[in-house]
């Protein structure tokens, strides 16, 4: 043994389990996300209990199992529950989803395992989304249209004919209201905007004024009677109600044009349950969020990320790749390169709320303000530029990842054998067509090597947008149809910030958290899908270049 | 002929060519050293700006004369004061009689006086404190007049105009006080909307507390006044001066070096409950005045000395206490409060002028305006405008303004760094608070917990990712054969582009109820992972050879995989039954009752795991580089000699790649201090000072993502989040650069080498 000891032999043991704790919290991580983000989509089966209360009355329970845990009876007993005592030592505990927020104190408890009386999954169950208040669970009745009850008539095709009809009633609405209303609006604040501008300038002529309001009375018009449709559309859609029972054997009118969709959880075959699964993956991705973010999709959400990102590549490539060449092709070995290489260093060292800090007061209060000062004196005191934005974000992310880009295309730059600058200079070309034409070329899948860990960084970066342009909910996408159809003073929606705001700063978080999970799981794959994507360029790119050595 | 001239052509072509090609090569060379250096000029930008927005916070105040206006009246001044705007400048005369100027002109605007009751004569006349702009005058038949200075604006022919009157809080009418009509000698009062106290001395010398309580009528909306009368018990002989609390619940009497201080409240039963002793070094008290909010004394002494007194909380009761000290050059005659900070002003008989603050205990500015042709000697009036952006100040029949530019006095070195003693607060302290709901808070910004808290949240990451981070580098890079290298190096640094929200995501709601529901078992985890690693090391180590040499030397972190799942799930699985054995069933009460800790379920512990798994691939990365770097031929010769493989590695290898290591570290070190989401997610952001490991922090980055969407611009607090983030800036440049250097120097000797 104490030979053993001697050899270092236990040692090298202890560092190789350092590497397989380290290799399986990596993976397990990554399990576990994805896990518990895959399985959000997955619909479950729906439960009926029977429970007694501490006071021993029986009651209903229908819904969902979240979570189990075995816990020590005496834990249960010292936080003041009543237990028989011949339930052992320790006692399992269901966390259920019961949905029906509106009706319940909690749609989310806990229950004992020692207080169920019976379990069983009725067929006839069904779980409803809604567009407001969650999930509603309970046995569908009847169908009301226009206020008759139907009778006589398949229950849930009809019911499923008439949800349909409300959906697509309300989709024709919010496009109205979205694409329509919406750019009357923008009309109407552009025309404002103009009047003001006119004023500033001492310009407002009566006819120009005249002309103006002549503009704004058709638009008004044309917002009266679109409000009007929708109005209609929206009542229309109104029409029908269901009535449902509950666990607590009420009746119960449910509204029509609440309801998204009517899925009977425990009739679902295996297939059925996989279709499911991707659909609701398709939703999650295509969707705009409800209920403050915590349901529906994060469409948004992906959109701002991938603009905000594909604006900051636009800017961070050239300075990056421009800064590598003259590192490591331009730049003599004295002094002032020893500072730029200390300066990148140390850019990719700062913490990335430092350059939240820098990009809030320079590029949003400085920059901005000054822009607004200029440009748009007519919209002052309310600020365009001057508030955080998707423009100052991209733009704060740029000098974040500069870095990273310089790092990457100055090692592509160094795997270009001397021996090709050496021949294109020989054969009478110029440095600068040796660069143009031979270096960045042969450089190019280093650069976007380096474009691609850029925009993975950045798309994970969350602190810095807190104070630069990020928000909770944006109203509008920074892309829409009015013109100038881009609009870079917006503010926008990050993946990365949904996952913290519905996680951390929601109402009802244990309701959120499978949103989060399955929006984690998303950015994650994302982010490593492009970290693997960039490791193969620059495993392929030194194969390459090996063979060109020799 | 004409194939020369095609020539000729073709030469002048490619001359033009070439001079076109050398400018473009000239061009792109500055181009390309031009944007080289932008990496440069954009480091510079970043450290510049923030130091150009840090700056102001240091500077002291400015105060420069404005306008001296020859004043008209005779009387001794009661109080000086100006508008919001600093527009018209007032004197209010101890006999009620008020003078409104212009500012801009120093012409005189009006004249007013408090009209009192035929044959009746001002006796005596007091303040309220400063932000109410209340006087009050006590006549000789025992009434007393409560008068208020009002400004209104208005625009006549669009131009703003102030005008400056009267008005009268409690009626019109005078309120009588002593129904015996004696004459009120002393007089001291507050007034709010609901209640009102006037204390006074009669021709006896007794003195009286009168309070009227009101009430609004329902029907005709006046307040109807509720009179009750007592006698203060216990007073001095001589008072020299009397003082309320605007909170109407203390009277201090100042008798000589003493300040009597009792408790009124309650009118039924009036006490005195504190004598406080004043005597410093045989000088003598001058005067005493509050300081805004009220709590604080601030009591000037004939030799310059200026001391603070607030209440503390002791075994009497709160009683006050010396807090602080001030000394100015000669001996200060008139103290002005600001109206809402916790600042002060004075002037000395000689004339010098001098700005302080209490809490950052600094002297802001102090200068003798004669140099300026200001003559403040003998000041007999001093008083802050609303906003403290003026002061006005009276000597010498001349009323003097001066504007004030003093944005940031909250703030100093001391208060960021140091203790500091808050009013209310039983002892120094070193707190953050940056905003309350309440209008009179003062803000509390002292760095110190946050980089407290920032070093705790780093050092807990530190101390669980550094060992697991350099021995698995170590066997990565020394031990690992080159097919499981591949796989496990790029793995292990995909966990660094993991997105830290996702890390404090995890550690928030899902590690932390893990942790809190199973402490027993992390605890077992963290002893029994390294025994059963060792202990599988010699079950293999004890196999008979047959076995071993069917998994090939090279493969051992395999063979360890499966047993660290188990032992990581048995630890989890017995940690209940551990919990029911050794701590009660429950094992936050245990920590609670037993061992008298606090428990936050977001604590140091979850911190520590998660900022940790953020760090590690950082460290393991670097350090594996700078050990799988070090030549073969060093450990080779090594092994020649006869060392084992684990003499070469901690005697040769290790030693060469130290410097390499250390920068791994150093790099560590610097993430998990900038570290931002997982700390604001993992823990519970309180600023509190413990070490333990089961309470929070709260880390400079984290405020600033917390408190900066928030902070208005230009404010102190704006500024302070932005010197936080300059010590983070500077923290992390200074780990990098030294890791960077060294790593540098390591280079250098491995191409000798």
């Amino acid at each position: 043994m104490g030979k053993w000891f001697k050899s270092g032999s236990p040692w090298i043991w202890m560092t190789s389990g350092a590497v397989s704790i380290c290799l399986l919290s990596v993976l397990g991580l990554l399990l576990l996300i994805a896990v518990k983000g895959l399985s959000y989509f997955w619909p479950d089966n729906i439960y009926q209990w029977q429970l007694t209360d501490p006071q021993g009355q029986e009651y209903r329970l229908i819904g969902e199992i979240y979570d189990s845990e075995e816990v020590p009876t005496e834990r249960l007993i010292a936080a003041g529950r009543q237990l028989d005592p011949n339930v052992g030592k320790m006692v399992t505990r269901y966390l259920v989803k019961t949905g029906n927020r509106e009706f319940v104190d909690l749609d989310f408890r806990w229950i004992l395992g020692s207080d169920i009386i019976s379990r069983s999954q009725p067929k006839d169950v069904a779980v409803i989304e809604r567009s407001k208040n969650g999930d509603f669970f309970g046995f569908p009745v009847a169908v009301i249209e226009d206020g008759t009850r139907l009778t006589g008539v398949a229950l849930h095709s009809t019911l499923q004919s008439h949800i349909d009809r409300a959906v697509k009633l309300n989709d024709q609405a919010r496009a109205l209201q979205k694409e329509d209303i919406g750019s009357i609006n923008y009309a109407l604040e552009k025309l404002r905007l103009k009047e003001r501008g006119y004023e500033l300038d001492n310009a407002l002529t009566s006819e120009r004024k005249k002309a103006l309001d002549a503009q704004k009375a058709t638009l008004n018009e044309q917002y009266k009677m679109l409000e009007a449709r929708f109005f209609d559309l929206r009542k229309e859609a109104a029409r029908d109600a269901l009535i449902i029972r509950d666990m607590r054997g009420k009746d119960i009118t449910l509204p029509i044009d609440s309801i998204l969709e009517v899925t009977y959880a425990n009739q679902l075959s295996f297939i059925d349950k996989v279709g499911h699964w991707f659909t609701g993956m398709g939703k999650f991705i295509s969707q705009d969020p409800r209920e403050a973010n915590t349901e529906g999709g994060v469409f948004p959400a992906i959109f701002g990320t991938v603009f905000m990102v594909l604006l900051m590549a636009v800017m961070v490539t050239p300075f990056g790749v421009i800064a590598a060449i003259y590192l490591h092709e331009y730049a003599k070995k004295d002094w002032v390169t020893k500072l730029i290489r200390i300066a990148v260093i140390n850019l990719a060292g700062v913490p990335s709320i430092v350059y939240g800090v820098f990009g809030l007061g320079f590029f949003v209060y400085m920059l901005g303000g000054s822009i607004d000062a200029l440009f748009y004196p007519e919209a002052l005191p309310a600020p365009t530029f001057g508030s955080p934005g998707v423009l100052w974000s991209a733009l704060t992310l740029a000098i974040l990842t500069l870095p990273v880009v310089i790092v990457s295309t100055e090692e592509g730059l160094s795997r270009i054998p001397s021996s090709v600058r050496q021949g294109s200079l020989a054969l009478g070309a110029t440095k600068a067509e040796t660069l143009w034409r031979i270096i960045i070329p042969m450089a190019s899948p280093a650069i976007m090597t380096g474009l691609i860990l850029a925009v993975a960084r950045a798309a994970g970066e969350v602190a810095p947008l807190m104070l630069v342009g990020v928000v909770k909910l944006a109203p509008t996408l920074p892309i829409d149809m009015n013109f100038p159809f881009v609009h870079l003073e917006r503010k926008f929606m990050h993946l990365g910030f949904h996952i913290y705001d519905v996680g951390f700063q929601s109402p009802n978080v244990e309701a959120a958290r499978p949103l989060v999970y399955a929006t984690s799981f998303l950015l994650v794959s994302v982010i490593v899908g492009l970290n693997l994507t960039a490791i193969g360029v620059r495993n392929h790119l030194r194969e390459k270049y090996r063979s060109l050595e020799h | 002929m004409g194939n020369q001239s095609v020539l000729a052509t073709k030469n002048l072509l490619f001359d033009h060519g070439s001079t076109r090609r050398a400018i473009k090569d000239r061009l792109t060379h500055v181009c390309v050293t031009l944007g080289g250096t932008m990496v440069f000029v954009a480091l510079l930008m970043i450290f510049f700006y923030l130091l150009y927005v840090i700056k102001p916070i240091f500077d002291g105040a400015n105060i420069t004369p404005v306008i001296s206006i020859n004043e008209m009246g005779n009387t001794p001044a009661l109080m000086v004061g100006s508008d919001e705007q600093n527009q018209v400048l007032y004197r209010v005369s101890k006999q009620g009689h008020a003078y409104f100027y212009s500012a801009k002109t120093g012409l005189l605007l009006s004249e007013k006086q408090v009209a009192i009751p035929k044959g009746v004569t001002v006796i005596s006349s007091a303040i309220s404190v400063a932000s109410k702009q209340l006087f009050a005058l006590g006549l000789s038949n025992g009434q007393v007049m409560l008068v208020g200075i009002d400004f209104n604006v208005s625009y006549p022919n669009n131009k703003k105009t102030i005008t400056a009157q009267f008005s009268y809080p409690a009626g019109a009418a005078p309120i009588t006080l002593d129904a015996q009509g004696s004459a009120i000698t002393h007089l001291a009062f507050d007034f709010t909307d609901e209640k009102m106290s006037f204390v006074y001395q009669d021709e006896k010398g007794i003195w009286h507390l009168t309070r009227e309580d009101g009430e609004e009528n329902m029907m005709t909306e006046e307040v109807e006044w509720q009179s009750a009368q007592s006698i203060i018990p216990d007073t001095p002989v001589r008072v020299q001066q009397q003082i309320m609390l605007p909170d109407q619940k203390q009277l201090l009497l100042r008798s000589n070096n003493k300040l009597f201080v009792y408790k009124i409240d309650d009118i039924e039963a009036i006490s005195l409950v504190q004598v406080l002793e004043l005597d410093r070094n045989n000088t003598n008290v001058i005067s005493v005045s509050l300081l805004a909010g009220a709590s604080s004394l601030l009591v000037s002494y004939d030799n310059g000395l200026i001391q603070q007194y607030f209440q503390v909380n002791g075994a009497k009761g709160r009683q006050y206490q010396e807090i602080r000290d001030f000394n100015i050059q000669g001996t200060s005659d008139v103290i002005a409060s600001e109206f809402y900070r916790k600042g002060f002003a004075t002037v000395d008989k000689e004339g010098a002028l001098t700005l302080l603050y209490t809490t950052s205990q600094r002297t802001l500015f102090a200068k003798n305006f004669k140099v300026d042709n200001v003559d403040l000697t003998d000041p007999t009036a001093i008083g802050f405008s609303p906003r403290a952006n003026a002061l006005i100040v009276e000597s010498n029949k001349q009323l003097h303004l001066f504007s004030v530019d003093n944005a940031h006095p909250e703030v100093s070195w001391s208060a960021m760094w140091d203790k500091v003693w808050y009013e209310g607060y039983p002892e120094p302290k070193y707190v953050w608070q940056s905003t309350s709901g309440a209008d009179d808070f003062e803000a509390k910004l002292s760095l110190t917990p946050l980089a407290f808290g920032t070093l705790k949240a780093a050092l807990y990451a530190m101390l669980f990712a550094t060992p697991l981070a350099l021995a698995g580098a170590i066997y990565t890079a020394y031990f690992m054969s080159p097919k499981v290298r591949a796989i496990v190096k790029p793995t292990i640094e995909i966990m660094e582009a993991l997105p830290t929200v996702i890390l404090g995501f995890l550690a928030g709601l899902w590690l932390a109820p893990l942790v809190e529901d199973h402490l027993p078992g992390i605890l077992t985890l963290f002893i029994l992972m390294p025994l059963s690693i060792l202990s599988t090391a010699f079950v293999w180590y004890e196999l008979p050879l047959k076995w071993k040499q069917r998994l090939p030397d090279t493969y051992q972190e395999l063979l360890l995989l499966p047993v660290i799942c188990f032992v990581t799930w048995f630890s989890f699985a017995i940690s209940p039954a551990l919990e029911v054995v050794f701590f009660g069933g429950d094992s936050r009460l245990y920590i609670t009752n037993v061992l008298g800790m606090t428990f936050n379920q977001r604590n140091a512990l979850v911190v520590g795991i998660a900022m940790g798994f953020a760090v590690i691939p950082t460290i393991f990365s670097i350090a594996e580089d700078a050990i799988f770097s070090v030549p073969r031929h060093l450990s080779n010769g090594s092994l020649a000699l006869g060392a084992t493989t684990w003499q070469t590695l901690t005697r040769v290898v290790l030693l060469t790649a130290s410097p390499g290591i250390f920068s791994a570290v150093m790099m560590g070190l610097g993430r998990a201090v900038g570290e931002t989401m997982i700390v604001l997610m993992a823990t519970g952001n309180t600023a509190i000072m413990e070490w333990s490991v089961f309470q929070g922090m709260r880390t400079l980055a984290a405020n600033i993502a917390v408190e900066m969407p928030e902070s208005a611009i230009g404010s102190s607090h704006y500024r302070v989040l932005f010197l936080a983030a300059f010590v983070l800036f500077i923290f992390t440049f200074v780990f990098n650069t030294i890791a960077e250097v060294v790593r540098q120097r390591l280079r250098e000797r491995y191409s000798s080498l």
